[in-house]
């Protein structure tokens, strides 16, 4: 690293977690700096270096470790964080005497570049630290970093970047990140690449369970016993899991079982920070034996001596075990522990699967995507903030970022015409217009009152709109008079409060509590005597399963040798399934058909992911009803989709009035596709963040009046509108490339569907098959989202008429 | 995760009646209070150019709010073939909008007028309505032993017809919560929803409604029919959710 900033290359250092990558990405600077010694201070030289991670606790936890060296070194540094949380005092202060080692999130450099004194700010930038790449950029984060980057360039042309990075599938792609591309045609600039291998090999097992291990859902309640042994029998275990909702589950059940009374905590980004930052504490100072978390810890954060990890639930991920797993042992030297526990049958196999591509150190994070047009129309005015700027040049700038390299000149004018008066056919917003050309041609705001509209409304992250939760009960029952704010726990999201009636109890921050009303943005709850929550909690995975481990599942599956590996009672699942039906190849895909209760179904295993089947299960019902099936509704979990219908749907295969070719033909992908998701609550949810993002809509803050469900419904009705009068708009545009590549992996399911064109291997069953038992115990279990709100409307109305003719007449 | 398949079943539903004062009514699928008995058409809270107004201060919101609004009061006036029009205030965002409307939507206006008598009732943001527009204007408008005005009055009445406070009812029903824009009436008053493209509503569980009707639920409580895609559905009062 010493070398590569000597020589000013900029660098990716990829290094598993623990292996000190942080430290070595701030050496070359400290040395630096050691070198001007007292001269530094007497030219009053700005920023050196400037460090960027993805979280904030993170910049406080380095600015921590980086201090202590450089005092050890003597080097009279000034080291300082930037954060949403730092004073604006103390920010005012930065401006005007920088430190020397600055330490912030993309979103605070995002801010910094639009002040007008930036180009002065971070004229004598030398170095760029950039920790923690691989979860940064594959995120729109990552796209308003890039462009950030391509500015600081514009700035410091010589600035050296370093990137520090969790191993990686296809390093090249953080490499190329690192650099400016200069020119699409030619080759490609990468930064240079730096390993540090694993010295040890993980020690990862499967939980082998002696209970019985159930077919579907994602509770893992049956190992809760197991789970606690492995607590008592370790130092501090981290028990990871998926979603919120999980951890708190997990938590209460190990919370059962503590007849030792020992300290366990639970940590997820819904707690009150206060009650997560003393968890954290704990940890540090060794006085707790297990953790229940969530994501919120995966990041390079150091947390004691953790010397097991138990990953509860598939990890739906190769490269996200790897990160888990490192958090244990976080010395260099000694192999990490994990131990897997799988919630179901089919994460079984997920999990063999997820452990074989660990010990192969296989990764699947994939990286390259076209960076959002929302974030680039954010990028504009932020740089239009800082002071005139000239088309040519920012166009060239913007294209010099990775993820903008493949823009083109139409798209790119189109932003900044939405930038300026919104972009519409319609002229009609011309006088108003933010941005407009100068004298010298060049392109300035039009109101100093634009550029704070930028600053409150700056950064990628749209939070899903959040309900404090509080402690407080009401005199009267069902009446929030009188409630006044009691103990804040934590926040939850707002969908899930809104099913919830007074007197509803469910699971939060590790106890029962019971709905008792809203205020604002609080939610009021007393501590419930239930044994059980009445409410579910219906997130069941967030994570859809990666392609890669897809794959290796499709392949175990397929070889029957393999499946002496598994479990005795997955191995006999699958044996029994081969003799009932069929077990697929991994090129086909299965399809099973069978009546059962005065219902038919149909099912299908592409092993594609919640998301895609989703999408697909949408699609595929479509045509079924075209085709005269009258399915009623179906049902998709990571591996397959079941649709049910009042038609003989084995008979209609047979008779060829279902034609499993044409059903599942590609070009569902277009007019089939685009009929739904126009009127799709999902599309609008994408259309508002990026409406969000892009400055059309205002973000919204705590306190301000305007709540969540005013934005929402105001950004329906103005899709609609935008939809009807100019369905090509370039924000509809941004926000059917992000639903392409997010919520309905688009990209994946026609690879799917090219893949299996001619492989569909139909069986017509007279009863259910093993492999289908999973998906179908998923009916009645999931929330239901793509139901026409009419018939939510109609079902609701004739309630009200059943009760009014009384229950027995019929409607 | 669970769907059931949309039914392509664009079906009308039903028109759905109900009286006020005596009078019989139906609650239009568009928003719109049809009024069979004098063949008149009542829509509250156009909000024309709101879009613009947003403009104004940098919020470039889609620039067709205006002809939006006019398409669908288009449509509603077709199916319904209305002897008169009556709007209920709120037709325009501010004074300003009806310079602001563009030349094809004062067109548009002048071409709907043609189509039968016009009332406008002159509301909070447009308490002046300019004599170029056409049309009779007043603040409040008498009939058949209703009122008809733009902000409802205190408690007590008669007979009422009123728009401003954009009912809008929420209710949960399989896991999902649904809001949508609403008629609410009792014996004597009813408040129409906001018909304007860009409108929000106000929770019918607000004080607002409170103070004005009892609460739903109790005797001689009012009554909630939800506006959906291809219907109206009255709703219970024990399914009405708060925000």
């Amino acid at each position: 690293m010493i070398a590569a900033f000597e020589a000013r290359h900029s660098t990716l250092l990829i290094a598993p977690t623990g292996a000190g990558k942080t430290l070595a990405g701030f050496l070359p600077s400290l040395i630096a700096l050691h070198g001007e010694g007292p001269e530094r201070k007497k030219a009053g030289r700005d920023v050196h270096t400037l460090y960027i991670s993805p979280l904030k606790a993170l910049a406080v936890d380095v600015a921590r470790n980086v201090i202590t060296p450089a005092e050890e070194m003597n080097l009279n540094l000034k080291i300082e964080t930037r954060t949403g949380d730092t004073p604006p005092a103390r920010r005012q202060r930065q401006l005007r005497t920088p430190p020397d080692i600055l330490l912030t999130t993309p979103e605070q450099v995002a801010l910094l570049l639009s002040h007008p004194s930036a180009a002065t700010f971070f004229a004598d930038l030398q170095t760029i630290i950039l920790d923690e790449l691989h979860a940064l950029v594959t995120s729109k984060r990552g796209d308003l970093l890039a462009l950030n980057l391509a500015r600081l360039r514009t700035i410091v042309p010589d600035v050296v970047s370093f990137g520090l990075s969790a191993t990686v599938a296809r390093p090249t792609e953080l490499q190329a990140y690192l650099m400016g591309q200069s020119d699409p045609e030619q080759k490609i600039n990468l930064a240079r690449r730096h390993f540090v291998s694993e010295s040890t090999t993980p020690d990862i097992k499967i939980l082998e369970s002696s209970e019985r291990l159930p077919w579907s859902g994602h509770s893992s309640r049956y190992a809760f016993p197991e789970i606690y042994r492995a607590i008592t029998d370790h130092n501090l275990t981290l028990v990871f899991v998926n979603t919120r909702s999980q951890a708190e589950m997990v938590f209460q059940g190990l919370w059962e079982a503590n007849d030792a009374n020992l300290p366990i905590a639970l940590h997820h980004g819904s707690l009150a920070v206060g009650q997560r930052r003393k968890v954290e504490a704990a940890m540090v100072a060794g006085k707790l034996r297990g953790v229940v978390c969530t994501s919120t810890l995966d990041l390079g954060i150091d947390w004691g001596d953790v010397d097991l990890v138990i990953n509860v639930g598939a990890p739906k991920g190769a490269s996200r075990l790897a990160q888990r797993i490192g958090r244990a042992n976080h010395r260099f030297d000694e192999p990490s522990r994990a131990l897997l526990v799988p919630s179901n049958r089919f994460e079984v196999m997920e999990c063999r699967a997820a452990l074989d591509a660990a010990t192969a150190g296989d990764q699947d994070t994939q990286i390259v995507r076209p960076g959002g047009l929302d974030v680039l129309a954010q990028h504009i005015i932020g740089t239009a903030c800082s002071g005139p700027f000239d088309t040519e040049d920012l166009f060239r700038e913007v294209r010099s970022a990775l993820p903008y390299s493949e823009l083109t000149r139409d798209r790119f004018d189109r932003i900044i015409a939405f930038a300026a008066t919104g972009g519409y056919a319609l002229k009609a917003y011309d006088r108003f217009a933010r941005l407009r050309k100068n004298e010298e041609g060049l392109m300035q705001l039009t109101h100093s009152r634009f550029a704070q509209q930028y600053r409150l409304n700056v950064g990628t992250i749209i939070e899903a709109p959040m309900l404090k939760v509080r402690l407080g009960k009401p005199k009267k029952s069902g009446s929030t008079a009188g409630l006044r704010g009691g103990r804040m726990l934590g926040e939850i999201e707002e969908w899930f409060i809104e099913q919830l009636t007074p007197g509803d109890t469910f699971v939060f921050a590790g106890r029962i509590l019971r709905y008792e009303g809203m205020r604002d943005t609080n939610i009021f709850v007393s501590r419930a005597k239930a044994e059980n929550p009445s409410i579910p909690s219906y997130q069941g995975g967030k994570f859809p399963l990666s392609t890669h481990l897809a794959n290796r599942v499709r392949h175990m599956l397929s070889d029957a040798s393999s499946w002496k590996n598994l479990p005795e009672q997955v191995e006999e699942w699958l044996q029994i399934q081969q003799k009932k039906s069929i077990v697929p190849s991994p090129q086909e895909i299965l399809i099973e058909t069978f009546p059962r209760s005065a219902k038919h179904y149909f099912i299908c295993y592409p092993f594609e992911g919640r998301l895609a089947h989703q999408t697909l299960g949408v699609l595929l019902t479509r045509r079924l009803d075209r085709l005269g099936a009258r399915p009623m509704g179906f049902v998709a979990n990571d591996y397959a989709i079941a649709i049910w219908g009042l038609r003989d749907m084995s008979e209609m295969v047979t008779t060829g009035s279902i034609d499993l070719d044409a059903l599942f033909e590609p070009d569902m992908l277009g007019d089939d596709l685009d009929a739904w998701l126009s009127n799709s609550m999902m599309m609008k949810r994408t259309f508002r963040n990026c409406a969000v993002i892009a400055g059309l809509i205002e973000r919204r803050f705590p306190r301000a009046e305007k709540s969540g469900r005013q934005v929402t419904f105001s950004s329906d009705l103005i899709y609609d509108v935008l939809r009807e009068h100019e369905p090509d708009h370039i924000l509809l545009e941004a926000a059917w490339a992000d639903a392409a590549t997010g919520l309905l992996d688009l990209g994946r399911l026609n690879d799917f569907l090219t893949r299996i064109n001619g492989e569909i291997r139909h069986i017509a069953l007279e009863r259910v098959s093993p492999l289908a038992v999973p998906v179908l115990l998923e009916i009645g279990r999931e929330r239901v989202p793509g139901i026409d709100p009419d018939d939510l409307l109609r079902d609701a109305s004739n309630d009200l008429i059943k009760d009014a003719m009384g229950r027995q007449s019929s409607t | 995760m669970t769907a059931a398949p949309q039914p392509n079943d664009n079906t009308e539903q039903a028109d759905v009646y109900f009286n006020v004062a005596e009078q019989t009514f139906v609650a239009d699928v568009s928003g719109a209070l049809w009024w069979p008995e004098t063949e008149t058409l009542i829509v509250a809270d156009l909000h024309l150019e709101k879009g613009s107004a947003y403009a104004r201060r940098g919020a470039f919101l889609p620039p067709y709010d205006s002809r939006t609004t006019l398409r669908r009061l288009e449509a509603t006036m077709q199916r319904r073939a209305p002897k008169r029009m009556i709007l209920l205030g709120d037709s325009f965002h501010d004074l300003d909008a009806m310079h602001r409307l563009p030349k094809a939507e004062r067109e548009h206006v002048c071409r709907l007028q043609a189509q039968c008598a016009w009332i406008w009732i002159t509301g909070n943001h447009d308490p002046a309505i300019s004599e170029r527009l056409g049309g009779d204007v007043c603040e409040d408008y008498a009939e058949a032993g209703l009122t008809l005005r733009h902000e409802p009055g205190p408690l007590e009445t008669t007979g009422e017809i009123a728009g401003h406070l954009h009912p809008a009812a929420r209710i949960v029903r399989h896991g999902r919560s649904l809001r949508r824009k609403c008629f609410i009436a009792n014996d004597t008053r009813v408040v129409i929803p906001a018909f304007g493209a860009y409108t929000g509503g106000l929770n019918v569980c607000d004080e607002a409604f409170t103070k004005i009707f009892l609460t739903p639920g109790t005797q001689n409580g009012p009554r909630v029919w939800m506006v959906g895609e291809n219907g109206v559905y009255s709703v219970a009062a024990k399914d009405l959710r708060g925000d």
